[in-house]
């Protein structure tokens, strides 16, 4: 069985520049979501409390809502968070609480309200932590982008570097717009997701990349264009596949996963759907448009006599 | 051409072995256990205890599973027994309580209720543990608490401030004054001379002190603080002692596994599985005892008017209670405390030794010398109200090693040496984050994560063996493998497993199809292009080897930059992560080409791979 039956080399360099047009577009769209919108971060990020408190039959939000309401906490958060019987509430920081002592006066007027008030799961953090949060999630994504273009100038060539990690980063601005559109919680969680498909998405390139330098070596006429359109069609059947798995994982994790991993599962499956699209098509666009060349790729061997031949 | 030498196929069986024992405790469930643990840091438990814990269970004609003595952290050891249900259990926690808590007023061991892993001694006897699983799989609690390192400074500078009244006075030096403001002191001084003298006499008592010169004609004054050095080495010691303080608590609340630890320069982590009440757990953790020594204000005792005065109880031995006055300078504090120790004097009697530390001994040596015959009182502060542990007169000039004494039986001094130990905690502590998992919801996380993984499995091993035929069973067995292993590694290591994690376990089968795939495909790509399949299987992994190991490498530098920066949840997906690309590199490459090499390796005139149908271009079917 074989499910690409491609015998001619798919000219995908000649879409190029609509290809980029595409992603600048979808790029500045969704830093205009970002800046508009903002993201709707999670408590570890901004500090407070979060509750999730389950009922034995569906919850009354309204009745929950006047309770957290008399004590005059200022903006709180009530929803569903799952299935009608479970509530989520989330607390701003107030002054003189410390630890879960919000968490528990609100419980001690819910169980009054209904004694088949359960309490599930508390979170509080403090207003330090949230900050600290945010600043290491910051720095592991410079981390992360410093350490992969210094391996890829090492292993290709630095042109080839930055092609994969701007087309990558576009990739990860992407799934942050989308996350900051629909304003869905931004964890910590849905932040490693994001970081781990920055790892894949480059990994993608990598291999696309591996072959466009076989090509060279092989081919020793071959144009950069041509030689970059073939390594994309050899190498499209394996991709697809790779994806494909991956994707069953994640979507096996939005089914079966439950509301805690909702999100996580969420922002993995939508960075390796636009993951195809960015390190296959976006990252060899840009990789081209740099100016990428054989001699490149492959470094120069000099032989005994002092001659220097190109492989 | 494909085959491997026999140390290779060795070197895998072993390790699929190992991998294979290690994974084994995590299918054992859990049993219900009855653990014992000292309630006083005076108290031991100590392998008599486990002898006795047998002894009594064995008389009371119930059956247990299994006996252990481990440590739930440094000096703080714990017997544990297992049972084969909750009856059993329940009963034992009956029989235990009543031989070993006499008086439930003043227990000296703790007797709890726990989960403990179902395990079997052979696995055991290799170290082969299930996986350690996270709070948000287990329930339970978390709290970082934040040690008020200010609070530790500006105490430590309070009592430098009497040490410099006392050296100024020695030395005949005159000053306008020793004022604090936050952690730093000023002398005031009358005149150019004095002051000089001063800073020379300072500089010469403690070198650890930064003093500037300030103000003008009028109004010359000296600052004093602590170097940084110093400093720095205060907030070291007061975290230390609060770890010891909260290990000697958590007693008390007869987790199974407590973890506390510091983290960073002023942090501590708490974690205690399976603890439910949570309301309990955070008063007796958050006792902010403090310890104070100070002179007892005799005028007022005197007098009988204690109106102005710092006044705490003291709890008398035959039980009443009576007010005692105190000064209002504190002489040493907890921090200062080096030690407490119950001993017995010349005339061995019972009594409780106190070490000081230097500075400690040198505060005292100046109150002792100056209060003879009067009374000193030893003040445990426990959420903010002070009660007077020990109130004793003074008898001479000491120090910093003293002992009291009074008529005390070795009960009682061991109380006291505990009392005085336990209520040095140099620093109060703020719980600055706290997370609670109630225990179903755990339950379901685990179930939930499980299900996940096996569908996405499953899915993709159908897929793999549909469309690359003998190949794909090849590349799922090595998917199994990869699993396995993963699983194994975490078990060995007792990482930490949490919900993340799980989901890093279905991530991670996801990419590490990645790897077969790359191999199957160049291996199909050979044949296409007329190459023999021996030559085929050949060429496909050595080509396809150089990409798995680029593509794998950025995605662990991903991974480790998440293991460095990630805390809790996240942090258990990095690892997960990081260990599974380690693993699915391993069983990708050589796991799967063993296994190829064993099925087709020695075949001379092999015609034909089961890699499903190759199609090849300009040909109208498929030749297989």
């Amino acid at each position: 069985m074989e499910f690409f039956r491609i015998s001619r080399t798919i000219p995908f360099m000649r879409y190029a520049l609509i290809l980029n047009a595409i992603s600048v577009i979808t790029f500045l769209a969704a830093v205009v979501f970002i800046a508009v919108r903002g993201l709707n971060l999670s408590v570890e990020f901004t500090g407070g409390t979060l509750m999730e408190v389950s009922y034995q039959q569906p919850a009354d939000l309204e009745k929950i809502r006047g309770a957290i309401e008399a004590k005059g906490w200022g903006e709180f958060m009530v929803q569903h968070f799952g299935t009608s019987r479970d509530v989520l509430i989330r607390l701003q920081l107030q002054e003189g609480y410390s630890s879960g002592q919000q968490a528990e006066q609100v419980m001690a007027t819910l169980k009054a309200q209904d004694a088949g008030a359960e309490l599930r799961r508390v979170e509080f953090v403090g207003p330090a932590i949230g900050a600290e949060l945010a600043h290491d999630g910051a720095v592991a994504l410079i981390l992360v982008v410093i350490g992969i273009v210094i391996y890829l100038s090492f292993r290709f060539e630095w042109k080839f570097a930055i092609a994969a990690i701007v087309a990558n980063l576009h990739d990860v601005i992407l799934v942050i717009g989308i996350f900051a559109l629909f304003g869905w919680e931004f964890s910590l969680p849905v932040l490693a997701a994001i970081l781990a498909v920055l790892g894949y998405s480059v990994n993608e390139s990598v291999i696309i990349f591996d072959r466009v330098r076989e090509h060279f070596k092989k081919f020793r006429k071959m144009e950069t264009v041509e030689a970059i359109d073939s390594g994309i069609t050899a190498t499209i059947s394996r991709t697809m596949i790779t994806h494909g798995s991956t994707l069953t994982m994640t979507l096996a994790m939005l089914i079966f996963g439950g509301p805690a991993l909702h999100y996580f599962a969420l922002a993995l499956t939508l960075g390796i759907t636009f993951g195809i699209y960015s390190s296959v098509f976006v990252a060899t666009a840009i990789a081209m448009h740099l100016g990428i060349k054989r001699e490149d790729l492959i470094k120069p061997v000099k032989k005994e006599d002092g001659q220097q031949v190109l492989p | 051409m494909n085959r491997y030498p026999l140390w290779k196929y060795l070197f895998i069986a072993v390790a699929l072995l190992i991998g294979v024992t290690y994974t084994l405790p995590n299918f054992f469930g859990e049993s219900p256990a009855v653990q014992v643990s000292s309630a006083k840091a005076t108290v031991r438990v100590d392998q008599a205890l486990l002898t006795r814990v047998e002894a009594l269970l064995k008389e009371a004609n119930i059956a247990h599973d299994g006996m252990f003595f481990d440590a739930l952290g440094p000096n703080n050891f714990t017997v544990r027994a297992r049972f084969a249900d909750t009856d059993s259990q329940l009963l034992a926690r009956d029989v235990l309580q009543r031989a070993l808590v006499p008086n439930a007023d003043d227990p000296d061991y703790i007797v709890a209720l726990n989960l403990l892993p179902r395990t079997p001694a052979w696995l055991l006897s290799v170290n082969a543990l299930p996986m350690y699983l996270g709070l948000d799989l287990r329930g339970g609690v978390h709290f970082l608490m934040q040690v008020d390192m200010e609070q530790a400074l500006e105490r430590r500078v309070e009592t430098l401030a009497a040490e410099l009244r006392a050296l100024l006075r020695e030395q005949d030096i005159r000053h306008a004054g020793v004022t604090r403001s936050g952690a730093s002191l000023e002398v005031r001084f009358r005149d150019e001379a004095t002051r000089a003298q001063a800073q020379d006499a300072i500089r010469t008592f403690n070198r650890d002190l930064v003093i500037r010169e300030e103000g003008a004609a009028d109004d010359l004054r000296l600052a004093v603080t602590l170097n940084a050095t110093a400093a720095r080495e205060i907030q070291a010691k007061a975290l230390k002692q609060n770890i010891t303080t909260l290990h000697n608590r958590i007693n008390e609340l007869g987790v199974a596994e407590p973890v506390i630890q510091q983290q960073g320069a002023d942090r501590v982590v708490v974690q205690l599985p399976g603890v439910q009440d949570v309301a309990r757990a955070k008063q007796i953790l958050g006792r902010t005892a403090t310890l104070e020594i100070r002179l007892v204000d005799e005028e007022a005792m005197a007098s009988g008017n204690l109106a102005g005065a710092v006044v705490v109880p003291e709890r008398q031995r035959d039980g009443t209670v009576v007010p005692v006055a105190l000064r209002r300078q504190v002489v040493a504090t907890g921090d200062q405390l080096v030690d407490a120790g119950a001993t017995f004097d010349q005339n061995q009697q019972p009594a409780v030794s106190v070490t000081l530390d230097a500075r400690g001994g040198a505060a005292m040596k100046v109150a002792t010398r100056e209060n003879l015959k009067k009374r000193m009182a030893i003040v445990l502060y426990e959420r903010g109200r002070g009660e007077a542990i020990s109130v004793a007169t003074i008898q001479g000039e000491f120090s910093n090693r003293f002992q009291i004494t009074g008529r005390f039986t070795t009960q009682e001094t061991n109380d006291l040496a505990l009392l005085i130990r336990s209520g040095a905690l140099a620093a109060p502590m703020e719980i600055i984050e706290e997370r609670t998992i109630g225990p179903s919801l755990g339950k379901e996380n685990i179930e939930r994560g499980f299900n996940s993984t096996i569908a996405g499995f499953i899915v993709i091993v159908l897929f793999m063996a549909v469309y690359y035929r003998g190949f794909g069973v090849i590349s799922a067995i090595a998917l199994t493998a990869n699993v396995m292993l993963l699983i194994a590694l975490l078990s060995m290591l007792q990482a930490t497993l949490t919900l993340p994690g799980i989901a890093a376990i279905a991530l991670t089968l996801g990419m590490a199809i990645d790897a077969n795939v790359l191999i199957n495909e160049r291996i199909r790509e050979e044949l296409r292009n007329g190459r023999p399949p021996q030559q085929a299987i050949s060429e496909g992994y050595d080509k396809a080897f150089a990409t798995i190991l680029d593509s794998n490498i950025t995605t662990l530098i991903a991974g480790v930059a998440l293991l460095l920066f990630g805390s809790g949840p996240v942090r258990g997906f990095a690892v997960v992560h990081c260990l599974g690309i380690l693993t699915s590199i391993f069983t990708a490459v050589f796991v799967s080409r063993a296994i190829v090499n064993l099925v087709y390796g020695s075949r001379r005139k092999l015609s034909a791979l089961s890699i499903g149908a190759v199609w090849k271009p300009g040909t109208a079917g498929s030749v297989k």
